[in-house]
């Protein structure tokens, strides 16, 4: 349980260092009193003394990896923009929606001024004309919460024209979705802010760096990315990567859910906290649920490839999750005990992608819904060897070739390493398949259990010439 | 039914005035029709259509794509029971069984008395207070069928009318930016020069 009750699912209560959380603690946290109070605003104050160029050069050596799934270091993204192309924009991307995270909403209802800042720093930094806050629309509080705070944050100077009396001048624009999983990808986000339907854009051309928002050079970066930015602005890159590992520095924000005994979101230290850690250990979730078996668990979202607890030991760095077979993707952890239904469950996130594909690329928007149909019929114990066929047939069709895989020693699989191929846009298509894949490789044999049984009838001829 | 209310336009004038391109404005607006209305109007449609620059069929086109937009009255509270992995593993699929029975409606429907639809929805970015639900886009955590009793006989009963306000209202406070204090949105074609703090911290 939370022991903080106006921040349910918070539950971190650990020693460890808090870059991004430090305020969730307070019931007002959101509050600007609250975050002037606790050394607010002082990254934005330290970035202004300075120039744009070393403010980059300070994020890029701490090389804050994007926390939205692709973990592109953000320094590095900001340095994509082509030279002397004006007017720049800044989307933020916070419209979280992947199966099992919600960082983002809890940093944008529990501290919307840290990310406020944030913006205001990426957008000196970069020479950004202006910026857009683009927030999942059923995120009601979330909305209220930023809103209010933009709101104070005009009010008292830090937004606007001349912010604290220097040169510095942003708009930032809050903007509300409307219920689309899809606009969580940068080229769709674009697209909807655009006013459009939010299908996702081709890469190349279409890379938001050159050709973004209005065909402009445009940063698109993740609500939790961008809240590192005051403390990194105060302490330095150096505090920063003294933190977590070398190629995956600092700590980020992980929610694990499922079957634990203590489900909640968390701030760790990248890089070398490990999955056993933060499933078992007294500090996180504390084991699971009545102390039951693990059988399985889902290492950074829906749409990465499931895990055995033979991968418990692995640390949160991408460099090792990679060749185990998966993703660190959003820091969504989904862990399923031994009473879990595994084809049933799998189902769950087909039936999720097939519903949020956009239906701009065929094999996502026909082989989503064809996965879907064929497993809705296994589940339902109507299956048959044809249909499991079929089900890794479609999956060639999406991403050809060998899908990233765990290994299993009962099984006697080696791991097959991330990423994998695709003949789609994005990653939706993929995603799609992934549960499918996971569950099919690594337990077989539930869904042999639940193939229709064919009973011989013995037939006997009864007509008139009998 | 009907247009965007006087009110409105001027509120949908002020939002259109902060994105450099007026067609960005077309989702809030759209949340502005459905807020007026409880849903989207095939008039409303048309008239953010003239605000913004596109035609109807434009609007139609984006708004159809987005899930929060409904194009027929539903009822007063809609009540999204998450139906993914992680509420499916605590229970979802129980709850949302009780909701149809308590409500005498499938998933998708409308009560007779237009006070609650029902839905069956996808994550919700509250995984680890499975199984959730959102009624009219606010929370409720770790719901049992007796929580969901107590919710509908609660809302039925309008006590809980300070906290959830009728469907169509997703934020009820607003951002509104201070002219004195706005930049103000220029049409991209009209800056090709960086930022003034970039160009005099180049000099």
């Amino acid at each position: 349980m939370s022991r903080y009750t106006w921040a349910p699912g918070y539950c971190d209560d650990g020693d460890r260092p808090q870059i991004v959380t430090s305020r969730f603690k307070y019931d007002d946290g959101y509050s600007l009193e609250r975050y002037l109070a606790t050394g607010g605003y002082a990254g934005l104050k330290a970035a202004l003394g300075r120039t744009p160029t070393e403010v980059h050069d300070e994020v890029k050596a701490a090389t804050i990896l994007g926390r939205g799934g692709a973990g592109f270091p953000a320094g590095t993204k900001w340095g994509l923009t082509p030279q002397g192309v004006f007017p720049r924009y800044l989307v933020v991307n916070g419209d979280e929606s992947e199966p099992g995270t919600y960082k983002d909403r809890l940093l944008m209802e529990r501290d919307p001024h840290q990310l406020i800042e944030g913006c205001l720093i990426a957008s000196y930094a970069a020479g950004l004309s202006q910026c857009f806050l683009y927030i999942r629309g059923e995120m009601a509080l979330a909305q209220e919460r930023v809103a209010t705070a933009l709101n104070e944050a005009y009010a008292a100077g830090y937004i606007g024209k001349n912010i604290l009396g220097t040169n510095f001048s942003i708009d930032i624009v809050l903007h509300w979705g409307a219920g689309a999983y899809v606009v969580g990808e940068e080229t769709a986000l674009i697209e909807s802010l655009e006013g459009n339907r939010g299908m996702p854009r081709l890469k190349p051309p279409y890379f938001p760096a050159a050709i973004g928002l209005y065909g402009q050079p445009t940063i698109v970066n993740n609500v939790e990315t961008l809240s590192n930015l005051p403390w990194l602005l105060v302490n330095g890159a150096a505090a920063y990567t003294a933190i977590g590992t070398e190629t995956s520095p600092g700590t980020r924000m992980i929610a694990v859910s499922g079957h634990v005994k203590r489900p909640g979101v968390y701030e760790i230290i990248n890089g070398t906290t490990t999955f056993r850690e933060v499933i078992y250990g007294e500090q996180f979730c504390g084991g699971i649920r009545d102390d039951n078996e693990l059988k399985a668990f889902i290492p950074g979202g829906g749409s990465a490839p499931w895990f055995l607890p033979e991968q418990l030991d692995l640390p949160f760095e991408a460099k090792m999750v990679g060749p185990a077979g998966s993703m660190l993707g959003s820091g969504a952890i989904m862990v399923m005990d031994h009473t879990t239904d595994i084809p049933a469950m799998a189902l769950t996130l087909v039936r999720f992608y097939a519903h949020e594909s956009c239906g701009k690329c065929v094999p996502c928007r026909e082989g989503g819904t064809w996965l879907m149909r064929i497993m809705e019929r296994v589940v339902a114990g109507r299956g048959t060897q044809r249909d499991l066929d079929q089900l890794l047939e479609i999956g060639q069709t999406i991403t050809p070739g060998q899908y990233p895989h765990a290994a299993s020693e009962r099984l006697g699989i080696a791991a097959a390493p991330f990423p994998f191929k695709m003949t789609t846009i994005c990653f939706v298509g993929p995603s799609a398949y992934n549960a499918v894949d996971s569950a099919l490789t690594l337990f077989p044999d539930e869904f042999q259990a639940k193939l229709m049984k064919r009973t011989s009838i013995p037939v006997t001829a009864v007509g008139a010439g009998s | 039914m009907s247009r965007l209310n006087e009110a409105n336009v001027l509120h949908a004038k002020e939002i259109i005035g902060r994105y450099p391109k007026a067609r960005s404005a077309t989702i809030p607006l759209l949340h502005l029709a459905q807020q007026q209305d409880g849903y989207v109007t095939n008039e409303a449609m048309a008239h953010i259509g003239e605000l913004v620059g596109a035609t109807s069929a434009e609007v139609l086109g984006t708004a159809t794509f987005y899930e929060m937009f409904k194009f027929e009255p539903v009822g007063k509270y809609l009540v999204n029971i998450c139906g993914t992995l992680s509420c499916a593993l605590m229970g979802a699929d129980e709850l949302l069984h009780h909701a149809e029975a308590k409500l005498g409606i499938k998933a998708g429907g409308t009560t007779d008395d237009g006070l609650f639809t029902l839905e069956r929805a996808e994550c919700q970015a509250a995984c680890t207070e499975a199984p959730c639900l959102q009624v009219n886009y606010r929370y409720r955590f770790k719901v049992t069928p007796a929580d969901l009793d107590q919710l509908l006989d609660d809302l039925a009963a309008g006590r809980l009318d300070g906290e959830v306000p009728p469907h169509g209202t997703v934020a009820k406070v607003r951002q509104h930016i201070p002219a004195n204090k706005a930049v103000g949105a220029v049409p991209p074609e009209s800056v090709t020069a960086p930022p003034v703090w970039i160009s005099e911290a180049a000099k």
